[in-house]
């Protein structure tokens, strides 16, 4: 496997009159799991979707392996780089297969057939997955942890080197959260995919991700290992809440207790 | 399950959707073959097939050569056309409701047609390009008027509705101030009509379909991309602006051209692409099958307006009957619960 460089360079990114991102710089650790946190409304989604071509830098640019994402033929780009947005649309009544089947499309061109190597593209992308026991089952008849799998298993079958996932686990109980991002470990170990998330919960975060990034107010605030990013200075300025840090029983990683203003020991 | 697997359901549906294609190709065959031979009176086979190579056989001569045959190559011509712009427009904007008859394309391309007919005095080719240039117009105006940071389905819809209001009464208004009108031309701007087709205005309505229809079709697995949703249509490698822009200028090309020719028939684009996605299921484009169930509606309703209804009906008469239920349903069903094609 090639080792892609993504890198972000001074980018500014915004909608209409607003500018979101404001001159942000970012390297993508390659072959690893980065995870991007931060409040609410601080750019999170924004810098997603400018890494991966949906939105045009107003400033700055996104670079991939040297070359500007957004001077790439979208073809191109597609077959390096994959995005799971955050509120895709599964057309009625379409079958897990050809959803799946769907992440070939960059691999194609007009009149390019469909061949061997999309069947095994898939039916690895299932198996990964854990549904290929669902794959002639329709995608509205599915669970919601399903569904995340089975859009997973599309970016999947799009054998990309780096994938960027917009919130992968949201609307997901507790253990389907779990069960995704042991997934995109698995996926990270065995095929040495680049991993990019961006994800609500911090002690997940911190838990799965080999570098965490933190945004506040469209700008990085602090990048690094989870040791270095998870402290409750850093929690306080990014999310403006006081926390304490204790280590992660389970992992050893730092872990975030919030302290609100109720249910206090002592108090 | 193995490679093997899915290779076979993958085939297992392809031969389903080739299966469901030839017969429709089938059914329209044979529609076309039943109205060129059976109207008020009986043409035998044999004097068909001698007035298509081109002879001279007293009676069918004229009913079939003149009457029968401009008019379902017409018929067929313009269906595909109606079938594959509305059906590129519903899976392009995720909802049914947007189609050009719905949301005024049709009846500004209707309205300009008339007004170039009525009030310039134009004709043939003329007629098409200006009625292509106003149907852009009119998509474009609808596109501008519902932008607010992005476009969102409901607002285009709504913007439409209005704009296909304008467009109507604009077209009343000038066959009201025409210095000679009938019923005959007002209905045909107004709800389509085949009425007094000839073969020669065929030509332009074929090759809108060969260069409109081809533009659409290279496009269909972009447009089945964009299903999934612009951002993961983008992530799989589909330039999505590039996209809406060929399919927009494609799909407004076919349902003007037509409409120039015939007039807006009615639903029959809105009608196309959702009878067409039931009939392949979801799994595939419904746009190509659109074509032929929108010629098979043209072909049929103007069948049945002519010979088979107590009464003479023009085209438009009989698909919006059939169509302004469906209408009705599908503003209930999506409000209700968002409807993808």
């Amino acid at each position: 496997m090639t080792a892609h460089t993504l890198s972000v360079q001074q980018l500014s990114a915004g909608y209409g009159d607003r500018l979101i991102l404001q001159g942000l710089n970012l390297d993508v650790l390659p072959g690893r799991v980065t995870a991007i946190v931060g409040a609410n409304a601080c750019g999170k989604s924004t810098l997603l979707r400018a890494m991966s071509r949906l939105l045009a830098p107003r400033g700055g640019q996104v670079l991939l392996d040297g070359k500007a994402v957004h001077r790439m033929a979208p073809r191109k780009l597609a077959q390096v780089l994959g995005l799971l947005p955050q509120s895709p649309v599964a057309p009625e009544g379409i079958t897990v297969a050809d959803l799946v089947s769907r992440g070939r499309h960059p691999h194609h061109g007009i009149l390019s057939r469909w061949n061997r190597a999309d069947d095994e593209a898939v039916a690895a992308a299932l198996e990964a997955t854990r549904t290929t026991d669902l794959a002639e089952r329709a995608v509205d008849e599915l669970s919601g942890g399903q569904r995340q799998r089975v859009w997973i298993a599309m970016a999947l079958a799009q054998e990309t080197d780096l994938l960027l996932l917009d919130e992968p686990t949201t609307f997901l109980d507790i253990a389907h959260q779990v069960e995704v991002l042991d997934l995109l470990c698995d996926l990270n170990q065995r095929r040495g995919t680049t991993i990019v998330m961006v994800l609500h919960d911090l002690n997940l975060a911190a838990r799965y991700a080999d570098h965490l990034v933190a945004m506040a107010a469209g700008r990085l605030h602090v990048s690094g290992s989870p040791d270095e990013v998870l402290t409750a200075a850093n929690v306080r300025a990014v999310f403006g809440l006081d926390s304490r840090i204790i280590p992660d029983p389970v992992s050893g990683r730092p872990m975030m207790l919030p302290i609100g203003r109720h249910r206090m020991a002592g108090a | 399950m193995t490679a093997e697997a899915i290779t076979a359901g993958r085939l297992r549906r392809a031969r389903y959707r080739s299966r469901v294609i030839w017969t429709a190709l089938v059914l329209l065959a044979a529609g076309f073959a039943v109205t060129l031979m059976l109207g008020q009176s009986f043409t035998p086979p044999q004097d068909v097939l001698r007035v298509l190579a081109g002879q001279e056989v007293p009676g069918a001569s004229f009913t079939v050569g003149q009457l029968r045959l401009p008019r379902a190559v017409l018929a067929i011509l313009a269906g595909l056309s109606f079938g594959l712009g509305g059906a590129a427009f519903q899976i392009m904007l995720r909802n049914p409701l947007a189609s050009p008859d719905i949301i005024g394309i049709s009846s500004g391309a209707s309205a300009a047609a008339v007004f170039a007919i009525v009030v310039m005095g134009l004709d043939g080719a003329a007629v098409s390009v200006f009625a292509v240039v106003a149907g852009l117009g009119v998509a474009i105006a609808i596109y501008a008027l519902s932008f607010r940071g992005g476009v969102a389905g409901t607002r285009l819809i709504l913007v439409g509705i209005g704009v296909q209001a304008m467009m109507q009464s604009f077209i009343s208004y000038t066959l009201s101030r025409a210095p000679s009108w009938d019923l005959q031309e007002a209905i045909r701007w107004l709800a389509g009509s085949l009425n007094g087709a000839q073969l020669a205005q065929a030509v332009p309505v074929l090759l809108s379909l060969l260069v409109f229809g081809g533009l659409l079709v290279m496009r269909t697995r972009d447009l089945e991309a964009l299903r999934l949703g612009d951002d993961a249509a983008s992530a799989l490698g589909t330039d999505v602006g590039r996209t809406r822009a060929v399919v927009v200028v494609a799909a407004v090309g076919l349902i003007a051209v037509a409409t120039a020719v015939v007039g807006p028939i009615s639903f029959v684009a809105f009608l196309a692409g959702p009878i067409a996605a039931r009939i392949v299921g979801p799994n595939g484009s419904a746009l190509l099958p659109a074509a032929l169930v929108g010629a098979a509606l043209v072909l049929a309703g103007d069948y049945a307006g002519q010979f088979l209804l107590p009464g003479r009906y023009p085209v438009g008469v009989v698909t919006g009957a059939l169509g302004a239920p469906y209408l009705i349903y599908l503003i209930i069903h999506v409000n209700r619960t968002g409807a993808s094609l």
